[in-house]
């Protein structure tokens, strides 16, 4: 004379579910964490002298405290930056070692894929900001420096490899281009314009 | 015809709710999979700038984040200061900070440690200037300057 099992009843489980639910919804944040990823350099050495760079290898960009911009000591616009980033570090020609004048100098990089040695550009763009930049001006320099040198590696990629630089998924590819088109953006030192 | 009309007319059978709980607990498993706890609460006011040539930031377990903004209250000014975990810092407590960030993962992990700074767009660049020196003592060189993606102009 065994007692029937009383089953539980299962309909307030949706309720329990519902509850959960709700409780992750609410504390859930979507958001996907996006930026633009930088390595900062190691800290100079102590008796670290100035590394001479010749004047037609740099293109200087300066941040004014009231966010205006100075290329090569020129003032301009940022919607300028782009396309002045991309005339300077672009080397259309990359097996003839002879640059214009007014372009920086080339030197020759060994890239196997390309051929054999190819030269590529020694300009450097040098950017430098004031401590009363604001971080928006300065994050919107670094944003079109970035995509100055992406479209740079596009084109190559493209010329080279038919598909766009962000495509590529084969590693010697990517170093490839990453050598004919290296991420010449340098940070000045810090220093403080009419000292502590 | 009318032979086969039951009595009592046509009732609509009511809808089954008995998959409901499944439906539920799909959604919820979503969401709980999706979900990402805030570690640490805010206390300055972060609006990030928006910018084109953003990368996602990958493996969230190896970035640890440095708040930079106004504080979220107004009774302590609204110049910028920053946050390290639960509460303000100063420039010097960065050091102490990244070392227990390093601490508390494997030691395989300990050189992709990446740092987030979530700055206002607001702040001035001179504290974050002095936050990036900081983490260049201390040997911190992977940063991540932490902004919104902008839709890109057409062309």
């Amino acid at each position: 004379m065994a007692r029937p099992v009383n089953e539980i009843n299962a309909g307030s489980m949706a309720d329990i579910a519902f509850l959960l639910l709700i409780f992750f919804l609410v504390t859930t944040t979507m958001d996907i964490d996006t930026g633009i990823t930088r390595k900062l350099p190691p800290p100079p050495p102590e008796d670290m002298e100035d590394i001479k760079v010749k004047e037609r290898n740099i293109f200087k960009v300066l941040v004014s405290k009231s966010d205006r911009l100075l290329f090569n000591g020129q003032p301009g616009h940022i919607s300028f930056l782009k396309d002045q980033a991309k005339a300077f570090l672009g080397n259309p020609n990359m097996s003839d070692p002879n640059s214009p004048e007014d372009m920086p100098e080339k030197r020759m990089v060994e890239i196997p894929l390309f051929g054999g040695e190819v030269w590529v550009t020694k300009g450097i763009i040098s950017l430098k900001n004031d401590r009363g930049t604001s971080y928006d001006m300065y994050i919107q320099v670094q944003n079109e420096l970035a995509s100055a040198i992406r479209e740079l590696r596009d084109e190559l990629s493209i010329n080279k490899f038919g598909m766009k630089f962000s495509k590529l998924t084969d590693d010697a590819k990517i170093k490839s281009i990453q050598r004919a088109i290296p991420m010449a953006i340098s940070e000045a030192e810090p220093e403080d314009i009419g000292g502590h | 015809m009318a032979k086969f009309r039951k009595k009592g007319g046509k009732k609509t059978p009511g809808i089954s709710t008995a998959s409901l709980p499944d439906i539920i607990f799909m959604l919820l498993f979503f969401f709980m999979v999706t979900t990402t706890m805030r570690e640490s609460t805010l206390l300055v006011q972060v609006k990030p700038p928006s910018a084109t040539e953003v990368q996602k930031l990958e493996k969230k377990s190896l970035v640890s984040f440095i708040y930079i903004g106004p504080p979220l209250s107004k009774k302590l000014g609204t110049d910028s200061r920053i946050q390290l975990n639960d509460g303000f810092a100063d420039i010097k407590d960065i050091r102490e900070f990244i070392q227990l960030e390093r601490e508390s993962r494997d030691e395989a992990d300990r050189k992709l440690l990446t740092t987030s700074l979530k700055v206002d767009k607001k702040t001035r660049m001179g504290i974050v200037t002095d936050v990036k020196q900081e983490l260049r003592e201390v040997g911190a060189f992977k940063i991540n300057y932490s902004t919104a993606k902008k839709a890109i102009a057409s062309k």
